[in-house]
This record gives structure tokens, C-alpha cells and sequence, in this order.
């Protein structure tokens, strides 16, 4: 092992970047119905009836005190003895999905109790519907009391997508150690590999950043 | 008829009991000021009005109409009677505008493209039409609560309540608040406050009611009440309120 030199994997560039793209895509998906997911789940168990909210509560509890590579084994591994055969890539958006699900779940709840009752008696009191309240009054304020941590949770979610690998979803720590295999330049790839991922989060920062200084611009505290 | 009927109220939070039968009737253009200690049931009746608690027995009728909890129009009723309460509770995020119309443009009272218009006119009713684009949390409490008092006028209601609008303000912004209620009180728009501004109370109701455990202890106009309480418990009630 001579030096740190970086030539000899940059000829795989067209690896690391088709990795990237599937971080980025898997992260997007997951971002997406892990969000709905989230809202949803949050609803019922803020207003849902009782049975939901068990139900609910008891999914939460499960994903979040379990560990994420199981949870995508299961679905992986397991389903198809059920007949459920899916690509590694499908398997890891519907895990990754459900993990993330759970988590916003508690972020999302959390936000909702961030705002006062007195805010929705207020609402109320104009004679305006239970959605516009939630729509109106509600959404916004609760938006941004969570999102320093929902930008954190989809912080670890993008880093996390790497666990897929592990059922050879072709994303971007699969490429690297893919790469590894055929070099044999552990350091470079897994400093370069790290390196991206650090770009990319740094990106999705800045970008969450500037959609919060867009989407909140009341003073802070009222 | 009667704008507001209560009969016989009751209402309890768990083992206590806060109202205890109170019954009261308002006429168009009356300006009741219920005063009181804390915990008689001043701001549980004001609350009960529009249904943001329940009652436990007893009748509740706005313009004939019973207004309960659980009733199917409870939206309509509460779009005809506005409440101030003592912390503002404007929505933080939206301007001063847009907190204003947000009711009146969602029940279709005013078309989006009148509202600032109405948003203009009823600012200028509380002296604050140049803050029509500034966020609540730009404006001082007396500030906050004339925007709050501009957001009923928006739905044009027939009954205002005033839950201790003013018990949250500094004391030199209390003025303000009290000028504009007292401006729409000659307006001969009827009102209900629940109020610890006693000068106040005196001078501006057509009736002082006088609550104690629960009960509407005494009532009737504001300079006989005071000049003659009936009972030891009002007597003693105006004289601890002098020392304040």
C-alpha cells in the first residue's frame, strides 16, 4: 500500500455516480412515504379513535426499539416465503419506508402537541371547520417546531440508506465496497465514499435551511 | 327576544363544582360586566357560552336557539359571537391581515379579493390599520389585543364576549384596549366582559353582575350596585379591589 492515491478508483466514477443517484433516489422515496406515513400515523394518534392509536403506537414502538438492518432482512429475506419476492431496491424503500414512518410519526406528534390548545380554541371560536383549523392554525407552527429534527432524522436516513448494501441494493456504499473488492484501496474508497456522503447531507442541509428561512418568516416567539 | 337566555347552568370539572344554577339573561345591546374572585365561575360561564365547555345540566339558548357541545351547527352559532381572551391568541404565523380575514374568507364572508379591504376597515375601527402587514409578534399585547378585538369585528358578530382581555397587558397598555371596547360599546354592540378593571366596569356596563361561588351573587346597574351592595360578600369584594 503506497501513498493515497486516488487514480485508480476514479476510473469506477461512473459506479460511484449511478451510486449516488440510488442514495439520493432511495432517500427521496423513503423521505416521501415515510413523510405521509408520518402525518398520517400522527393524526390518528393525536384524533384517531382508541383501537388506531394502539395499533399505531404499538408500530411505533416496534421500528423504533428494533434494529433497522433486521427490519430490512424481514422484508428481504422473509416475505418471499410468503410468496412476496421483491427487488433489493423495492425491499429497502419499503423498510427504509416503515423505519422512517415510525420515527416521524414521534416527530410529527411531538410538533402537534407543540401548539397550545389555546391556538385551536381560538380557531374554533371563528366557526371555522376542524381541517381548516388544522390546515390554518395548526400546520405551520407545528412544522417548524419540528423541523430541526425532522431535517436530523432525514439526516440519518440518508446515511443510513448505506445499511442497504447489505442486500445488494446498488447504492452508494455498495458501489464503494464493490470498488474496494476490485482495488483493494480500502482507505481511498471508503475516505471517497465518506466524502460524498458528507457533500451530500451538506447539500441537503443547506437546502432544508433555505426552505426554512422561506417557509418561517414570523418572529419566533410571539 | 332575548339575545342570550342561560338557565339554571351547571357545570363541574371533575368533584367541583364551578357553576352552581347560574342564570342570566341578555338583551340586544346590553354590555354586561361580570366581576368576581378568581375561581367563581366568571370566565367557566363565558367559556360555556360558546361551547368551549360543556355543561353539565341547565339551558343554554342563543337567539331561541340551544347551543350545546355536540350540536351539528355549533360552527354557524360561533361564527355569529366573537370571544377575546386574555393571552390574544393570534396566530403567530400569519400577518396582522391575514389573521384578521382568515375566518371571514373561509366561511365565504368576504371574497378574497375584498379582504384587505375588510381587513383595512375594521384595523382603522381599533387604530391600527398601518400594522395591517406586521406578524402579531411585531406588535405590543395592546397591540395584539386590539388585532384580536378586530378579528371578531371581521365576522360582524352579534355578541362579543371578553374573557379578562386585559388581565395579561402592562398596565400602561391596558388604556388602549379598554378605549377601543368602551368606542364599540357605543355602538350599541352587545357584549359580555368578564373583567377585574373595576373603573371600568362601573363606567361603561348598562349591567354589573356579581359572581361568587358559582352564582350570580347580585346584578343590576353598575353606580346603584356600588353605591348600595346587598350583600357582605360584594361589600367586602369592592373593598378589597379599592386596596389593590
Amino acid at each position: 500500500m503506497t501513498g493515497f492515491n486516488l487514480s485508480q478508483i476514479l476510473h469506477y466514477q461512473d459506479l460511484f455516480l449511478s451510486g449516488v443517484l440510488m442514495t439520493a433516489l432511495l432517500s427521496c422515496i423513503v423521505m416521501f412515504f415515510g413523510s405521509i406515513i408520518g402525518i398520517l400515523g400522527a393524526v390518528g394518534v393525536r384524533w384517531g379513535p382508541r383501537p388506531v392509536q394502539y395499533a399505531l403506537r404499538a408500530y411505533v414502538e416496534v421500528i423504533r426499539n428494533t434494529p433497522g438492518l433486521i427490519q430490512l432482512f424481514i422484508v428481504f429475506f422473509v416475505l418471499p416465503s410468503f410468496e412476496l419476492r421483491l427487488p433489493p431496491f423495492h425491499a429497502a424503500a419499503i423498510a427504509f419506508s416503515i423505519y422512517f414512518g415510525a420515527y416521524a410519526i414521534e416527530i410529527i406528534r411531538a410538533g402537534l402537541d407543540s401548539i397550545p390548545r389555546s391556538q385551536i380554541e381560538a380557531g374554533q371560536c371563528l366557526g371555522i371547520t376542524r381541517w381548516e383549523v388544522f390546515r390554518h392554525v395548526i400546520c405551520m407552527p407545528a412544522l417548524r417546531n419540528i423541523y430541526p429534527a425532522f431535517t436530523s432524522q432525514i439526516v440519518l436516513l440518508v446515511l443510513g440508506t448505506s445499511i442497504a448494501s447489505q442486500i445488494s441494493a446498488e447504492e452508494l456504499f455498495y458501489m464503494g465496497s464493490f470498488v474496494e473488492s476490485r482495488t483493494y484501496r480500502s482507505f481511498e474508497v471508503y475516505t471517497f465514499v465518506c466524502a460524498i456522503y458528507l457533500v451530500m447531507v451538506l447539500i441537503l442541509k443547506t437546502v432544508f435551511a433555505a426552505g426554512g428561512r422561506i417557509l418561517f418568516r414570523w418572529p419566533a416567539h410571539d | 327576544m332575548a339575545l342570550l337566555e342561560i338557565a339554571n347552568v351547571r357545570k363541574s370539572f371533575g368533584s367541583l363544582e364551578v357553576l352552581k344554577g347560574v342564570s342570566l339573561t341578555v338583551e340586544p345591546g346590553e354590555i354586561i360586566a361580570i366581576v368576581g374572585r378568581s375561581g367563581s365561575g366568571k370566565s367557566t360561564l363565558l367559556r360555556c357560552i360558546n361551547a368551549l365547555e360543556g355543561i353539565n345540566s341547565g339551558e343554554i339558548r342563543f337567539r331561541g336557539e340551544p347551543v350545546r357541545q355536540n350540536m351539528k351547527n355549533l360552527r354557524l352559532l360561533r361564527q355569529r359571537m366573537g370571544i377575546v381572551f386574555q393571552s390574544f391568541n393570534l396566530f403567530p404565523h400569519l400577518k396582522v391581515e391575514r389573521n384578521v380575514t382568515l375566518a371571514p374568507v373561509l366561511t365565504g364572508k368576504v371574497s378574497k379579493a375584498d379582504a384587505r379591504e375588510l381587513a383595512l376597515e375594521v384595523l382603522t375601527r381599533v387604530g391600527l390599520s398601518e400594522k395591517i402587514d406586521a406578524f402579531p409578534g411585531q406588535l405590543s399585547g395592546g397591540q395584539q389585543q386590539r388585532v384580536a378585538i378586530a378579528r371578531c369585528l371581521a365576522m360582524s358578530p352579534e355578541l362579543m364576549l371578553f374573557d379578562e382581555a386585559t388581565s395579561a397587558l402592562d398596565p400602561e397598555l391596558v388604556g388602549e384596549v379598554l378605549r377601543v371596547i368602551e368606542d364599540m360599546a357605543r355602538n350599541d354592540l352587545t357584549m359580555i366582559l368578564v373583567t377585574h378593571e373595576m373603573n371600568f366596569a362601573r363606567n361603561v356596563s348598562t349591567r354589573l353582575i356579581f359572581m361568587n361561588e358559582g352564582m350570580v351573587w347580585e346584578q343590576g346597574p353598575p353606580a346603584e350596585l356600588f353605591a348600595n351592595p346587598k350583600t357582605e360578600e360584594f361589600a367586602s369584594f369592592i373593598r378589597a379591589t379599592k386596596q389593590a
